[in-house]
């Protein structure tokens, strides 16, 4: 109440200045004033008509342009054949989507998560390439194998080596491992660079061709590829004479790991 | 003391006493030896390390495990008197001869062994007890002839 009194009290007086500086477009102030003033609690003192006076819209308004709506083609009339069918068709020319998707195109990972392939591999300090790693689960669990080198997908590449324990030269999770304190140098061994995650992935036995009679289709079983027998034998002749010269380690690798009574994990030392 | 009290309890060898070598085996300490420099009460011991990085402090007697060594102090010396009569009787040296001491190593070294070690530990055994096994059976095949 008190703000519309105020402002039409003002706005003649204003309306006067107004002009001369609308007319006078010389004179450019450096911050814009507002016209608008606040109250405690962000509350503005002018209303909404006052301002549109105090502000001189009236003066700014710009002429309404209509846009000429342009007669969008809609439908055409094709020719459809057959006895009593009509003759003629309207055949929409945008027609509906097919498919509505219930998501809003592909939910994008928000943020900070990443997809698999650009997460950040870690590797525990106590793994360096050379050390003796005690496996814990699969088929070589409890065994003893040489750490050569950590892969892209972040797991470790290890190796028996194969003519002293039987352990070719597999991928390994971090996590499922003991790193001992003993290291081998093999700082002299070129581990080729063929040896990566595509080189290891398991390859899908089954193809889908099948015969008629189901009884006739072989077991398809893994076999081991001619490269991977040579690759394996190329680098295990490169390791086996480094394990050689260590006294005993041989037969550390071969002898598998175990726990006795009275010795607990946590409590020892690897 | 000590010599009087010997006669009362005839079982017992090893007093608190002042000049009495502990070995710390309880708390911060533990590990260590010290000089037992005076008693407090009945639980408790003033005790002194100066060369075994000990601080005077005091201590619960339960906490200290004494040993055979009495070095010559008088209550309350104070460290330098302790340091030098140490030196003088050499505690150092005793205490590394003991079997007590030797057994502590051992078991420090049992703990610290690798995975690699214990193996290797395993071997060694083997092949010693292979060797006693032998001349055992010799000795015993020996004696069966002699009857």
């Amino acid at each position: 109440m008190c703000g519309i009194l105020f402002g039409t009290c003002l706005s003649s007086s204003l309306h006067g200045l107004l002009l001369n500086i609308m007319e006078d477009e010389t004179t450019k102030r450096k911050k814009p004033r507002s016209r608008q003033r606040w109250l405690t609690g962000g509350i503005p003192m002018f209303s909404r008509s006052v301002m549109y006076r105090r502000t001189a819209k009236y003066l700014k308004k710009k002429p309404i342009v209509k846009k000429e709506k342009k007669a969008v083609e809609r439908f055409v009339v094709k020719e459809v054949g057959g006895e009593k069918n009509g003759g003629t068709r309207k055949v929409p020319l945008q027609k509906q989507p097919r498919y509505y998707p219930t998501q809003e195109g592909r939910r994008k990972l928000k943020g900070h998560r990443k997809p698999f392939s650009e997460h950040k591999r870690r590797l525990r300090p106590s793994i360096t390439p050379g050390t003796v790693l005690i496996l814990l689960a699969g088929v070589n669990r409890g065994r003893r194998v040489i750490f050569l080198k950590q892969l892209g997908t972040g797991l470790l590449l290890v190796t028996g080596p194969m003519k002293v324990n039987g352990i070719p030269m597999r991928r390994v999770n971090q996590r499922y491992v003991i790193a001992t304190s003993t290291k081998l140098d093999i700082s002299s061994v070129k581990i080729p660079g063929k040896l990566d995650d595509a080189y290891f992935k398991r390859k899908k036995l089954r193809t889908g061709k099948r015969s008629k009679n189901i009884f006739d289709d072989k077991k398809e079983t893994y076999e081991v590829s001619d490269e991977r027998r040579a690759d394996q034998k190329s680098l295990d002749a490169q390791i086996i004479p480094l394990v050689k010269k260590e006294h005993l380690l041989a037969k550390y690798l071969q002898n598998p790991f175990s726990l006795r009574t009275r010795q607990y994990p946590h409590k020892m030392i690897f | 003391m000590p010599d009087a009290e010997v006669k009362i309890l005839p079982n017992f060898t090893r007093f608190v006493q002042v000049g009495r070598v502990a070995y710390i085996a309880v708390g911060r300490h533990r590990g260590k030896l010290c000089v037992i420099v005076d008693i407090i009460d009945q639980t408790r011991a003033l005790i002194d390390g100066p060369l075994s990085g000990v601080r005077r402090h005091a201590m619960r007697l339960k906490w200290l495990h004494l040993t055979d060594f009495v070095i010559k102090i008088s209550p309350s010396a104070r460290a330098k008197t302790v340091k030098k009569a140490w030196q003088e009787a050499n505690i150092d040296e005793k205490w590394q001869s003991t079997t007590w001491c030797k057994k502590l190593e051992a078991k420090k070294r049992k703990e610290a062994m690798t995975d690699f070690d214990r193996f290797k530990l395993m071997i060694a055994k083997k092949k010693r007890n292979a060797i006693v096994e032998k001349e055992l059976t010799k000795l015993k095949k020996a004696a069966a002839k002699a009857k």
